[in-house]
């Protein structure tokens, strides 16, 4: 059984299509990787997959249960998939600790020393136990992302987005979040990636799918996806960015 | 990086670069103009205005100094009234403000009647002049013929004030809420937060501090127009000032008023100006 299966998912702004009918199944632990020109439609695909954005057509089937029916309550949905943003997006006025103890608090109703034990742990487990106290904008980039990281694992979700979470930041940085992902994997986690990490992406990922223009354009293992690919766009794609 | 100019007229302090110098002579020179300027200006003030055929008679109805001295602790002790009007309108102004902000950003359909209210609310007070809403809801309400202490022109007044106001930090608080970037929004219901806790600790937080200055503003023009209430009944300084006038048949009394007004209100001018400036530094 998929863990998340998408069934011609369509996604329209106005006039502009931007998904166009997309398959896509993904099982429990699997690591799927989008990637495509900018504009493809990755960062869409990927908020209408917690409904961040409402799907105009067709199915997404979370635990054989249709979430993408309209009218469907996106909140309960959103706790068991999270999602990071390539610009981080932690609430500035808060502190990295308080950033990530808010959903919990009022989202599932516990204290701040219920929740110390547990969230002291996956700030330690992130490299980051001595920056609990501190203001985003006293991070680093790449420790603004993983607290970021942090922030969605503290609510215990089942799936895990990621839409280019390495883009903004310096070169220098990107190791340590990707490492993050690579202990992520371990885990067990099931995740999607919106991703530019070519190497990444063919080193830890299941399954890598092409998108183009808001189609999936081909998919598969990540050997045969960049040794071997089968379209001309992919094929062009890849020279430009390999 | 120290370049000595040895050429030049001044040798360069040890520890600054040319730059520094160079800028340093300009700040001096623009120093120099400034207080040149400005000494100038006051001199041919301090020499022309005396001459005007009137000055003697403006300089005893209005720069008396008798009567100055005579008054001053009089209409200091009149502003307390003035601070303890705005004292416990400030905060009702704020929390009535909040509530409308929060009105007109209701967006579900069945909150649709409060949207408008909040629409309407701030078109009618931002639209009609401060004084008449004074005088429509200070001698109206009382000449319902309320029991004590409910028919005093002192508190419907207030109320008067605490309304319009709130019109206008409402509008404030508004914009404060959507300059917040809607990626916070999303951040926060990406996490599974509810409607009213996104808006609660998410967006109002940092919507308030950003409009902090703007609303510091709104305030400064409050604690001016709280002497408005003089035209109700109340006897706040302006009014005092008033009495002052026709006992002395002097204007000084209003000088003073005017200078103890200032005393309060340019430190806070200066204030928000600062606060606004390092809010803009930070942002950019
Ligand atoms: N909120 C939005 N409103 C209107 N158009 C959007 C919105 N978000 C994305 N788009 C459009 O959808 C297309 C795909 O964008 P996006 O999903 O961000 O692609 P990618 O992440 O692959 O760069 C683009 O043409 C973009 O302009
Ligand atoms: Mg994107």
């Amino acid at each position: 059984m998929a863990k998340l299966e998408l069934q011609s998912v369509t996604k329209c702004f106005g006039d502009n299509v931007v998904c166009r009918g997309i398959d896509l199944r993904i099982d429990e632990g699997e690591m799927v990787c989008l990637i495509g020109a900018s504009g493809s439609g990755k960062s869409t695909l990927l908020r209408c997959m917690n409904l961040l954005e409402p799907v105009d057509d067709g199915v997404i089937l979370l635990d054989d249960i249709d979430i993408a029916e309209p009218g469907f309550d996106p909140q309960p949905v959103r706790q068991r998939i999270g999602i990071v943003f390539q610009s981080f997006n932690l609430f500035p006025h808060m502190t990295a600790v308080e950033n990530v103890m808010l959903a919990p608090r009022r989202v599932h109703n516990r204290s701040r020393e219920a929740l110390l034990p547990e969230v002291t742990e996956l700030f330690t487990r992130f490299g980051l136990a001595d920056r609990m106290q501190h203001y985003p904008d006293q991070l680093s980039g790449g420790q603004q992302q993983r607290v970021a990281i942090v922030r969605a694992l503290a609510m215990k979700p089942e799936i895990m987005l990621f839409d280019e979470i390495t883009s903004a930041l310096d070169p220098e940085l990107v190791g340590e979040v990707l490492d993050v992902l690579r202990t992520l994997r371990e885990a067990g986690m099931t995740m999607v990636l919106a991703t530019h990490e070519m190497g990444f992406a063919r080193e830890l990922a299941d399954k890598v799918c092409f998108l183009d223009n808001g189609v999936i354009l081909e998919e598969g293992p990540p050997e045969q996806l960049f040794s071997n690919p089968k379209q001309e766009r992919t094929r062009s794609f890849l020279a430009r960015v390999l | 990086m120290t370049e000595t100019n040895l050429d030049g007229p001044a040798a360069a302090p040890p520890g600054l670069t040319r730059r520094q110098i160079y800028e340093a002579q300009i700040r001096r020179r623009s120093l120099r103009v400034a207080a040149t300027s400005t000494v100038l200006v006051l001199l041919a003030l301090i020499v022309l205005i005396p001459l005007a055929p009137g000055w003697e008679g403006v300089k005893k109805s209005f720069f008396n100094a008798d009567v100055f001295a005579r008054t001053f602790p009089g209409l200091l002790e009149a502003f307390l009234l003035d601070v303890a009007i705005f004292a416990w309108s400030a905060p009702l102004i704020f929390l009535l403000g909040l509530l409308i902000a929060l009105c007109r950003d209701a967006r579900s359909p069945a909150l649709y009647p409060l949207r408008l209210f909040g629409i309407l609310y701030t078109d009618i007070f931002r639209g009609v002049p401060v004084i008449l809403v004074i005088y429509l809801i200070g001698f109206g309400i009382p000449g319902l013929g309320l029991p004590r202490p409910w028919n005093s022109p002192y508190i419907w007044g207030t109320v008067a004030l605490v309304l319009t106001y709130a019109a206008y930090v409402a509008e404030v608080l508004r914009s404060g809420i959507e300059s917040i970037h809607q990626s916070q929004r999303a951040a926060a219901a990406s996490l599974g937060l509810s409607h009213s806790d996104t808006m609660r600790f998410v967006v109002l937080p940092q919507a308030i501090r950003r409009v902090v200055p703007a609303n510091m503003n709104l305030f400064i023009a409050l604690q001016k127009d709280v002497a408005l209430l003089s035209f109700i009944g109340p006897v706040e300084i302006f009014r005092q000032a008033g009495v002052y006038k026709s006992l002395l048949a002097n204007f000084t009394p209003y000088v003073g008023a005017a200078l103890i007004f200032l005393a309060v209100t340019i430190p806070a001018t200066r204030y928000a100006d600062y606060l606004m400036n390092k809010q803009a530094r930070a942002r950019s």
